[in-house]
């Protein structure tokens, strides 16, 4: 009688495809990658169904939490005017190499006097909790008042449009607060601001 | 004499390609995870102007038409219809207002008073900025269409109030 024969079958797949295709995700992920700014005053933003997105253009960024603030501007030309405004009106001189530097930096929040300092330090000592103490905005020594105006200065220069203002707030962080901030702004006639929030879904 | 296996059954080049798949699919996640995949939203608010000097930076408001909701402590409102000290305030929870603001529009769409629903949000020291997004993001939902956001005079009988209620 003969024996029924079976047929084995290696358990090996031909990888190939799928590393093509892999590849293929791969590539278009590097490309249309904008890495994510690590930001060292991590906030929580409240949700809202509001659909608006914020600018990525001409647009500065206050983001408020645990009482201080810090202050981003977008673009790195616009980032590269806005320093060399601030030294001229608080004397102090900035090299090309550090407005260059300045340039990459996202969101900070120290008093300009030490700003030198900050540049200086690399990417990871700048996160470093207690570096940065935010942005001095009490009426004698109003800091954030005068970045802002010269961000909106720098902004009209460079691209020849208003700046927009969003402010992205903590959930948990108390009116005065954000009041205090959009006193500030409302001393240079800005009324009108974008409040940065998670999106929710819209209620039926 | 040994021969050299050469000819004869040919050896396919199969490299295992599984180890390359694997660092293929974590490079993926990585810049999945690192990608902004989308912008984050805003919401779009305007304050009065300051000025008090241009007339038109004064706004009459229709007493039966206007609605103002005091934000206080611990995700509570408090709101009334009309002038400050004659009606009494509601208290609600921040999340039941929708009702409130519904069924004041209502009535005061009936009343045949001209002009707008209008809603006075005043968000007080015991607010959250959550509590404040809330507020405007409900106003949005319902259409209330003409709001003011007042910080800067809320006031004695508003704050008296509320003290009372243990709300600010």
């Amino acid at each position: 009688m003969p024996r029924i024969k079976v047929k084995r079958t290696s358990t090996v797949t031909d990888m190939t495809a799928m590393c093509d295709v892999a590849s293929l995700l791969l590539t278009f992920f590097i490309l249309t990658a904008t890495a994510r700014q690590p930001e060292p005053l991590a906030v929580s933003t409240p949700s809202s169904t509001y659909e608006f997105k914020v600018p990525v253009e001409n647009n500065a960024i206050l983001t408020i939490g645990q009482g201080k603030v810090f202050f981003e501007v977008a673009g790195t030309k616009v980032r590269a005017k806005t320093l060399e405004l601030m030294g001229e009106q608080y004397k102090i001189s900035f090299t090309p190499i550090e407005i260059q530097r300045f340039s990459n930096i996202g969101s900070f929040g120290v008093p300009i006097q030490s700003l030198k300092s900050l540049i200086a330090m690399n990417g990871g000592d700048r996160m470093k909790p207690g570096v940065q103490p935010g942005i001095p905005s009490d009426s004698t020594d109003n800091q954030l008042n005068a970045w802002v105006l010269n961000a909106r200065k720098a902004t009209k220069e460079i691209n020849n449009q208003d700046m927009r203002i969003s402010i992205k707030g903590d959930a948990k962080e108390e009116y005065p607060v954000v009041k205090k901030i959009i006193d500030v702004l409302q001393k240079q006639s800005v009324n009108k601001f974008l409040l940065v929030t998670n999106s929710e879904a819209k209620k039926k | 004499m040994a021969e050299l296996n050469t000819g004869g059954k040919k050896a396919t080049p199969r490299v295992d390609m599984t180890p390359m798949v694997d660092l293929m699919f974590l490079l993926v996640t990585f810049f999945i995870l690192t990608t902004v995949i989308s912008t984050p939203q805003a919401m779009d608010i305007a304050k009065p102007d300051k000025n008090e000097k241009l007339p038109e930076n004064r706004l009459e408001l229709k007493a039966s038409k206007t609605m103002t909701i005091l934000l206080g402590k611990n995700n509570k409102v408090a709101w009334y219809m009309g002038v400050a000290g004659e009606s009494a305030p509601t208290i609600e929870s921040g999340s039941q207002i929708e009702d409130a603001i519904v069924k004041n529009r209502k009535t005061a769409d009936a009343s045949g008073v001209a002009g707008d629903f209008v809603v006075l949000v005043k968000p007080t020291s015991g607010s959250t900025f959550q509590n404040f997004v809330d507020i405007m993001d409900e106003l949005e939902i319902l259409k209330v269409k003409v709001r003011q956001i007042d910080d800067d005079n809320i006031l004695d009988n508003e704050k008296q109030f509320m003290k009372e209620k243990g709300i600010l």
